[in-house]
């Protein structure tokens, strides 16, 4: 066989595999999204942004994800910095922070909720300790903000892992010497990390960014457990139109918006994070 | 003014000791090279001047100052590396500016400067390139500029040359010789390739296995090694040693012929010439001739003289072939003398060097 072909035909089966199972079920989706019984319109996407509960489900959405993608963009170049700074236990350390990562959503939202429930344990340590006289109910529809805060810190504590993982491995890539340069030309510690590492960590950044910040905008399960109805997401809805209400059609409309919201974010990283051609390591 | 004082640094990795009491004084504006084999821990005391490597024990003084306990940024040195650690994600400008801008330089200072030092490494042209779109020289050259831009009091470079193939190397050996004496910098250059070190140095210090062997301009290096190993060492072939035996008289005899030498205790000594130090005569040293290269200038020839090798540079017109026997005779001002116990050189006279 011809060696120019070889390549073309050692990446068929996976081809074939991603249009079986991801290509045909997204064109189906798109159709259904797009088609209201007689032709092709818009209905389907009037219809859900149109509902009461859209605007505030989008607002939720998108402020989850530039609340919590931030800080754990944050905690993980953190994270990332102190382990790389280790000689001893670095392994350990690492292995123990991503625990996290093995726990399912659902999982987490139930761990979460289990601290914040009128009976769970930061209720007995305030009221142990006294500053409340009796057990609270927190998550409730009185106290939006505390519902937003226990959400974030459930996906933060949940997701931050798989960011810190990436860039462990991007910063193990940026060679010593670079380092070693920025200290001679009078770089102190912090200045090291906004002009060397950051620039330097850029593919990972966008890498890490992608994957967090497409994963912030499907959050669901931690959702549920910890809001339920009083914090609606989009893809809460997408689940409410699919299985509640039958309403595939509305369903697709509301999977494809959060589709879009991806792609239009994931340019974005990518814009702003791309390196310049031969500026790479 | 930027004199380096270099104290008792020793530095040990775990149980290697790496470096050994080392004393050097480099003074204003010298270039200092430090020349040795690899792993003779060259880059190890240069790190350790720069900061980049904390000494076991032992000062670090530039101008009167003592830095050792100071952070890089604060000693007033700037450094060309050996892999140039040109920032890849800057351009040339901006790797040159990358210093000055740490430094808070005011901006239309830092341009001038930058354009000044591109101009002195001839890379104007390449200032919006990346690291990535440059070749190995050019590279070298904008690492050179980001060290020069600084104006520092020292600058600090290891084996800047030792990546770049070697007609490029000789042109920028030449160039960094010009540029640096222009500066007036106090420089320390680490070098491996004795031809570079020779061709650069005001002084070298040439190491071995962690300790500074021999300190001195290259002539004095060349002509009076201070040591065996750095008669070995520099000299390319380097220095012929034979076997000396002191006679009932004092004198002492080398290759059947009777040579005056040092009056000391020993017996034997090393008698030491370089082989462009002998001519061919009627008398002399006995030598069996193994192999005879003709390079044009000159003949090297490779024989052997009692069992020990020993080479000659000869007129490219002598009749010399393989086999022959040829009798050779050392210039007697240019014979030194190394004591095989120590491998000291052994001074002719008690008051003599
Ligand atoms: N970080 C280090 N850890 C352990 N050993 C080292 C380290 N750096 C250098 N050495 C050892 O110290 C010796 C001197 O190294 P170096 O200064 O790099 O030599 P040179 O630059 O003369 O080739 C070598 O034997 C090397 O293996
Ligand atoms: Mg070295």
């Amino acid at each position: 066989m011809q060696a120019r072909y070889l390549p073309y035909v050692l990446i068929a089966p996976v081809s074939v595999f991603l249009g079986l199972f991801f290509l045909y079920p997204f064109y189906l989706v798109a159709q259904t999204a797009f088609y209201d019984g007689a032709g092709w319109s818009l209905k389907n996407f009037q219809e859900v942004t149109s509902y009461w509960k859209f605007p505030s489900s989008f607002k939720n959405t998108l402020w989850l994800a530039a609340v919590v993608v931030p800080i754990q963009l944050a905690l993980a170049l953190l994270m990332a910095t102190m382990v790389n700074a280790m000689k001893k236990g670095r392994d350990l350390v690492l292995y123990i922070w991503t625990i996290p990562l093995g726990i399912s959503d659902l999982a987490a939202g139930i761990i979460w909720l289990a601290i914040f429930e009128q009976s769970g344990f930061l209720n007995s340590i305030m009221h142990g300790l006294g500053f409340i006289d009796r057990p609270t109910a927190l998550i409730s529809y009185q106290n939006p903000t505390l519902i937003f805060v226990a959400i974030a810190l459930a996906e933060i504590w949940r997701a931050t892992a798989i960011m810190l993982v990436i860039l462990v491995a991007g910063i193990g890539l940026i060679p010593k010497e670079y380092y070693e340069a920025a200290q001679v030309f009078g770089a102190g510690r912090w200045k090291q990390f906004v002009r060397i590492t950051l620039p330097l960590l850029r593919p990972s950044l966008s890498t890490a960014l992608v994957l967090r910040v497409i994963l912030a905008f499907e959050v669901f399960a931690v959702v549920q457990a910890l809001g339920g109805t009083l914090f609606p997401v989009l893809m809460s809805e997408t689940y409410a139109y699919q299985f509640e209400l039958l309403n595939g059609s509305a369903a697709a409309a509301v999977a494809l918006i959060i589709l879009g919201i991806s792609i239009a974010s994931t340019i974005a990283i990518l814009r702003v994070l791309r390196v310049p051609k031969g500026a790479t390591i | 003014m930027a004199e380096i004082k270099i104290k008792n640094v020793a530095k040990n990795f775990a149980s290697y000791q790496a470096l050994n009491d080392i004393n050097l004084t480099v003074s204003d504006q010298e270039f200092m090279v430090l020349l040795g084999a690899s792993g003779c821990g060259k880059t190890t005391l240069l790190r350790i001047i720069a900061g980049l490597e904390t000494a076991t024990q032992g000062e670090v003084w530039i101008n009167d100052r003592r830095v050792d306990h100071l952070p890089p940024k604060d000693r007033g040195i700037a450094m060309v590396f050996q892999n140039y650690a040109v920032f890849p994600h800057l351009t040339v400008f901006e790797n040159i500016a990358f210093g000055l801008r740490m430094h808070n330089h005011p901006s239309a200072e830092i341009t001038k400067r930058v354009h000044r030092t591109a101009e002195l490494m001839h890379i104007e042209r390449l200032l919006k390139r990346y690291s990535g779109e440059l070749s190995g020289g050019q590279r070298q050259r904008v690492a050179v500029a980001r060290a020069l831009a600084m104006e520092p009091d020292v600058i600090l470079m290891d084996e800047p040359l030792s990546n770049l193939d070697a007609l490029l190397r000789l042109e920028m050996r030449a160039e960094l010789k010009g540029v640096l004496a222009e500066s007036k910098t106090t420089a320390i250059y680490v070098t491996h390739d004795q031809v570079e070190a020779m061709s650069l140095a005001d002084r070298i210090s040439v190491m071995n296995q962690g300790r500074i062997v021999q300190a001195s301009d290259p002539v004095d290096i060349y002509r009076n090694p201070a040591e065996k190993f750095v008669a070995g060492f520099i000299g390319n072939p380097p220095m012929n040693f034979l076997v000396a035996d002191k006679r009932p008289d004092g004198r002492w005899t080398v290759g059947g012929q009777p040579y005056d030498g040092p009056s000391c205790a020993e017996n034997t000594l090393d008698f030491a010439i370089r082989p462009e130090d002998v001519v061919l005569a009627e008398t002399g040293i006995k030598a069996k001739v193994n192999v005879v290269e003709p390079l044009g200038a000159h003949l090297l020839v490779t024989c052997d003289v009692n069992g020990a090798q020993f080479r000659a540079t000869l007129d490219s017109d002598a009749n010399i072939g393989r086999g022959d026997t040829i009798a050779l005779q050392p210039q007697l001002d240019r014979i030194r003398w190394f004591n095989p116990s120590n491998g000291m050189r052994q001074s002719l006279e008690k008051n003599d060097v």
